[in-house]
């Protein structure tokens, strides 16, 4: 949108601005939903769309790559992560509604003090923002904009890219390790204790008599 | 009704920021809203970092970005996990009782 030009090289304002306006009112609305509807399946369903137009939202401003690791990564994966735990879970709905009256007046002005702040600091912003001296990464006009991540993560930021992957790795093993259970009665694999067995405490030999038998 | 620019996108960034603020509030028996709650917060850090990248001609924006995805991508497995176990042995998943884990 800002510093680019479409495919068509005319004057698309009025389209972007469109399809601005429609994915953000579907994103506000559809967060709205998923914060206020009963059924909890609903709600991951109203995130799903919600996630499905923000990444509409970033395509239209030149963001292909966080586009598409929102719909494959939140769609794709941590949605459908929701949808099975709460499926899994048996949740009364009734229950779990308690308190939504009760705690309406203290979020809603909550709610309304943090958006009005947020808004001033956007508009203190909009009256003339901090001057930055220089960008870290600017954006090339011509190299599409995986590349230009690809070259900029395996390099500058290959160390905080490493972390990235380590907390990917621990958030595995947590999950693995927080969710196992052992049931009483089953019979598991002990991988170690049939490892740390060695021939010479499990074997011995006996040159038994004749006529006596061995004593085991 | 004029070009979009960056202020458009961070008012988009505020109102489902609050909204994910008041998910949090309203919510207060529902573990599961609650985390997608916070999953609508991060993905209005994330619609700020987006924009902010798109005005300035800066691609850090968008690197970090996607690390606020990778840890957001954990944080949810992490979460579910704690309340599967706690669905388990509890049979409900209202944040109050929560406490009780405290020993």
């Amino acid at each position: 949108m800002w510093g680019r030009q479409g495919p068509g090289n005319g004057d698309g304002s009025l389209i972007q601005a469109i399809a601005f306006y429609v994915f953000a009112t579907v994103v506000i609305v559809s967060a709205a939903l998923t914060i206020s509807v009963r059924n909890p399946v609903h709600s991951v369903l109203w995130l799903i769309l919600a996630f499905f137009n923000a990444a509409g939202l970033m395509v239209l401003v030149g963001a292909e790559f966080i586009a598409m690791l929102l719909v494959i990564v939140y769609v794709g994966a941590v949605a459908v992560l929701f949808l099975f735990v709460v499926m899994m879970l048996d949740i009364e709905v009734a229950r779990v509604r308690e308190g939504f009256v009760r705690y309406l007046p203290l979020g809603l002005a909550l709610a309304v003090a943090l958006a009005a702040e947020i808004i001033i600091g956007i508009g203190a912003y909009g009256a003339g923002g901090i001057e930055l001296s220089r960008r870290a990464a600017p954006i090339a006009a011509e190299v599409p904009n995986i590349q230009a991540i690809g070259a900029l993560i395996y390099t500058r930021y290959l160390f905080v890219f490493e972390g990235a992957g380590l907390v990917l790795l621990v958030a595995m093993i947590g999950a693995i390790v927080l969710t196992q259970r052992e049931r009483k009665g089953t019979r598991y694999q002990n991988v170690s204790r049939q490892n740390a067995r060695r021939p010479q405490d499990a074997t011995r030999n006996v040159r038994p008599e004749i006529g006596q038998g061995v004593q085991l | 009704m004029g070009t979009i620019g960056l202020v458009h996108y961070l008012v988009v960034a505020a109102v489902l920021f609050t909204l994910g603020v008041l998910g949090i509030f309203l919510n207060r028996k529902n573990l599961i809203v609650i985390l997608m709650a916070i999953e609508l917060i991060l993905l209005a850090v994330n619609i700020n970092l987006v924009a902010f990248s798109a005005a300035l001609q800066d691609l850090v924006g968008q690197v970090f970005a996607m690390f606020v995805l990778t840890v957001a991508a954990g944080e949810s497995a992490i979460g579910l996990a704690i309340m599967v176990i706690y669905f388990r042995g509890r049979g409900t998943i209202a944040v109050d009782d929560v406490n009780r884990m405290k020993g």
